[in-house]
């Protein structure tokens, strides 16, 4: 017993001793050990889907691009550049073959294959409008071996390489093949990437906040970082990604040292920033968003094509932005659908739009259409600041032209469930709305949605039935030098404002802000975080 | 005492039941698409109806609701149609933000407030009468956020105190878990305070002129004792149910002062989901609210009996 006693009493006093030194050590290792390093930011909005192909809201597609890479990217010049895979075309440019660059492995350890691509490419070609158009041209698309993608083409489509690189709405983003087969209609429940940043599952809050890591495993690629391509390399431990419905709470907590990086400042509230010498307010996304209205062609007043122009000439950009935006450094007028500054810009068409706009020539052709008062039925989101203003200086310059109108305001939501009402205006339909995007996914006639003449079945809401529309995109997909391009696609242009597709009512910027103790943020039409480095 | 429990609790379930019928089918003939709304700006109607399919709103609306209601049953409130999370998981992460505001809140407003209320009928018609009718109608009339903003510029912002946003969980720190809740919580509480004190002392106007506070005064109590042990005590039963009802108030979301504190609370998610017609999580929100009303009204006819023993059940 006294033996026992003993054991057990030199026994606990060991493990004092031990749990002692233990908690020294513990205590010193905390004390050094440094803070992990975190960038706060405060995105546009919460995100709240994680599968960045059943939807194109942009949120999800930032987060696309910090768990996921992708098979190619674009670079500042946004041309398509290699990022997991280079690629070679056959000489009749009919068969490409994409090879998987080394060293890519998932966030679960597994190696990226080709049949990872493959599958994730045809889940992505289900969603994406491009991707479904170049799919229609696509004789096969196949792993040949683990590091090698074969696609081989019916016919010419010469924006491959474009589709397979852009940046929104959806990119290619790769995952594991058991992932990617989930159907394209149900969204996936395991978020694995094999992109720079991981997914930490276990402190997701859907719509307030989702954190991601350093994926210590990812191998960027040497070059510099271009816009989403060149090398993803991560300079921080951690990005939280915090959402704030208050935008004066967001500027108070930057002002404050709270957060580290505002995606989108409110117009109105830059003042409170600018004149913080510890902040930078600048516009990464240097192309901005386009602003644009469209009407419903399946009834009247708007299945005149008449009437349609009608409205086209009441409308003008620059009452639009200056109501929209107000400060003229983030907005400019651009004739171009899409969008100015890009390979395909041009103003064909559209001098009314950048003008003052043609009241008395839309009075005249509302006229000569016999315009018998139907009323716009316009629908008015009341919810988004970026789209607010557009549906009322509308309604005032048709009004003017002689249009009556039929405001009805809404929220967001409201709205996209009813744009997608293709019953008449009185029995829960409409006649025109207003949205925006952002430049990519109008850049080109194909990416552009509404630049599709497939009406009630296919087309994009307002359902437009154009063959001659059609005919032209199909044009343009099979020409290969840059010049042909730019040929047809003013050629889309002008028949397409001319028939009144949509109407572009001009681009605006808006500008991140950011604590200046974060630097390497990268000019880019999607906002990312890799080279991204945080002073402490 | 404890069959009025039971047949209270009994009671409870048929109203929980027309509360699930209504809000079922009111969400249902309510504008919106979630299909539209997960599917975003791209989707083409072929595309739209898919992701309705998947998510099973093509089905008829009593076989949807049967569904849901066979969920129930089993204790399962349904998934978000948005994020694909457990409707019982997100609101498990939205409670203690909102539980803790409330709490906080309350406390606050029944600490300043209740002793407000007793001062001002004891010196009814003075200077301490005045002074708290008029603040009290002050804190009716400023807006929540106005005093929310006007507290984070001044004790945040110039002061350097407080954060001026966020909220950490009270298992991580007494510390850090404060000086995020005391700012949105005085905010909120400015107005219970405002109600409670008129409340306390309009009660307190009618006790005081009762003849056993004089027969208490004429005994040679303290004022203290009169005020606090007699007279409160009596006019404590309406004062309760305001506070009641307050707290149901307060826990069912308080969407503005979270959006200005940014506090991820019920509220936020209340508002988020009614915006993205996530069905089965407005349900369980409208479930669990109606829960915490019925449940706080029985606390507060219970408590009644405890305040008043001529009260029995």
């Amino acid at each position: 017993m006294a033996l026992f006693n003993a054991s057990r009493s030199t026994l606990s006093g060991a493990i004092r001793a031990g749990a002692a030194a233990a908690a020294l050590l513990m205590a010193l290792q905390n004390g050094l050990a440094a803070a992990p390093k975190t960038i706060t930011a405060v995105m546009h909005s919460g995100v709240r889907v994680l599968d960045p192909v059943i939807t194109t809201a942009h949120i999800t597609r930032n987060h696309g691009y910090m768990i996921y890479d992708t098979l190619l990217a674009i670079d500042e010049k946004f041309q398509p550049q290699p990022q997991m895979a280079s690629w070679a075309v056959s000489d009749d440019g009919l068969t490409y073959t994409f090879t998987l660059r080394d060293g890519l492995k998932f966030h679960d350890g597994a190696p990226v294959t080709a049949e990872d691509c493959v599958a994730s490419l045809k889940r992505w070609a289900q969603r994406d409008g491009g991707g479904q158009m170049m799919m229609g041209s696509v004789a096969s698309l196949e792993a040949t071996d683990a590091k090698t993608i074969n696609l081989k083409l019916k016919e010419k489509f010469s924006l491959v390489l474009d589709l397979l690189a852009k940046p929104s709405a959806i990119p290619t983003f790769i995952m594991p093949k058991r992932i990617a087969e989930t159907p394209a209609d149900k969204a996936i429940s395991e978020h694995i990437g094999s992109g720079p940043f991981k997914f930490v599952a276990a402190e997701y809050q859907p719509g307030v906040k989702v954190v991601y890591e350093k994926n210590t495993d990812y191998v960027p690629r040497s070059e510099p970082p271009s816009a989403t391509s060149g090398g993803k390399v991560v300079k921080v431990d951690r990005v939280e990604w915090i959402t704030m419905p208050d935008a004066q709470t967001t500027v108070n907590a930057i002002n404050n040292g709270e957060i580290d990086y505002i995606e989108q400042a409110p117009w109105d509230l830059l003042p409170l920033v600018t004149s913080n010498k510890d902040l930078n307010v600048v516009t990464l996304n240097k192309l901005g968003q386009q602003t644009m209205g469209r009407m419903n062609w399946l009834y009247p007043p708007f299945d005149n094509p008449k009437i349609r122009r009608a409205a086209l000439l009441a409308l003008n950009q620059k009452d639009v932005l200056a109501a929209l935006v107000g400060n003229p450094e983030y907005y400019k007028v651009c004739g171009s659908m899409y969008g100015c500054g890009t390979p395909l810009a041009t103003d064909v068409g559209s001098k009314t739009l950048t003008g003052d706009g043609d009241v008395e020539g839309a009075k005249a052709l509302l006229k000569e259409a016999g315009y018998d008062g139907t009323p716009v039925t316009l629908l008015q989101a009341t919810d988004v600041t970026t789209l607010t203003a557009q549906p009322i200086v509308a309604a005032q310059l048709l009004r003017k032209a002689g249009f009556t109108v039929d405001m009805q305001p809404m929220d967001w939501q409201t709205l996209v469930g009813r744009r997608a009402s293709q019953k008449p205006p009185a029995e829960g339909g409409w006649n025109l709305f207003f949205t925006n995007w952002v430049i990519p996914e109008v850049w080109n006639p194909v990416v552009n949605p509404m630049l599709n003449g497939r009406g009630k079945t296919g087309g994009w809401f307002g359902w437009p039935e154009d063959a001659k529309l059609d005919a032209m995109r199909a044009e343009f997909v099979k020409v290969a030098t840059p010049e042909e391009r730019k040929a047809i696609a003013a050629r889309i242009q002008e028949h397409a404002l001319e028939v009144v597709n949509y109407v572009p009512l001009g681009q605006y910027d808006v500008p991140g802000v950011w604590n200046k103790k974060l630097t390497g943020l990268l000019f880019s039409p999607v906002p990312v975080f890799w080279n991204a480095e945080i002073k402490d | 005492m404890l069959s009025y429990i039971l047949r209270r609790i009994l009671a409870a379930i048929p109203v929980m039941g027309v509360v699930a019928l209504f809000v079922f089918l009111l969400l249902r003939i309510t504008p919106g698409d979630p299909a539209a709304i997960i599917a975003g700006d791209m989707a083409t109607p072929e595309q739209l109806e898919r992701i309705r399919a998947s998510l099973g709103l093509n089905q008829p609306i009593t076989v949807q609701f049967f569904t849901w209601i066979g969920q129930l049953l089993s204790g399962d409130l349904g998934t978000s149609l948005i994020s694909q999370t457990p409707v019982t998981t997100l609101i498990g992460q939205r409670l203690e933000p909102t539980l803790s505001l409330a709490l906080v809140a309350i406390t606050l407003s029944i600490l300043i407030a209740v002793p407000a209320g007793v001062m001002a009928a004891w010196r009814h018609g003075g200077f301490i009468d005045n002074l708290v009718m008029s603040g009290s109608v002050l804190g009716f009339s400023i807006p929540v956020f106005v005093i929310g903003y006007m507290l984070i510029q001044l004790f945040a912002i110039d002061l350097g105190l407080f954060p001026v946003q966020g909220f950490r969980s009270i298992f991580s720190g007494i510390g850090p878990f404060a000086e995020r809740i005391v700012l949105p919580a005085f905010t909120l509480s400015t107005i219970y305070i405002a109600l409670i004190a008129r409340m306390t002392r309009a009660s307190m106007l009618d006790v005081l002129g009762e003849d056993y506070i004089r027969t208490a005064r004429a005994k040679g109590l303290t004022e203290r004792l009169v005020l606090f042990r007699h007279a409160l005590r009596n006019a404590a039963v309406p004062i309760l149910t305001v506070i009641g009802t307050g707290f149901a108030f307060m826990i069912s979301g308080v969407v503005v002062t979270e959006s200005v504190f940014n506090l991820p609370g019920l509220g936020r998610l209340t508002v988020d989901a009614i915006l993205a017609r996530d069905y089965p999580v407005i349900q369980g929100l409208i479930l669990l609210t109606s829960f915490i009303y019925v449940a706080v009204n029985l606390l507060i006819d219970l408590s009644y009996a405890f305040l008043d023993p001529r009260i029995r059940y």
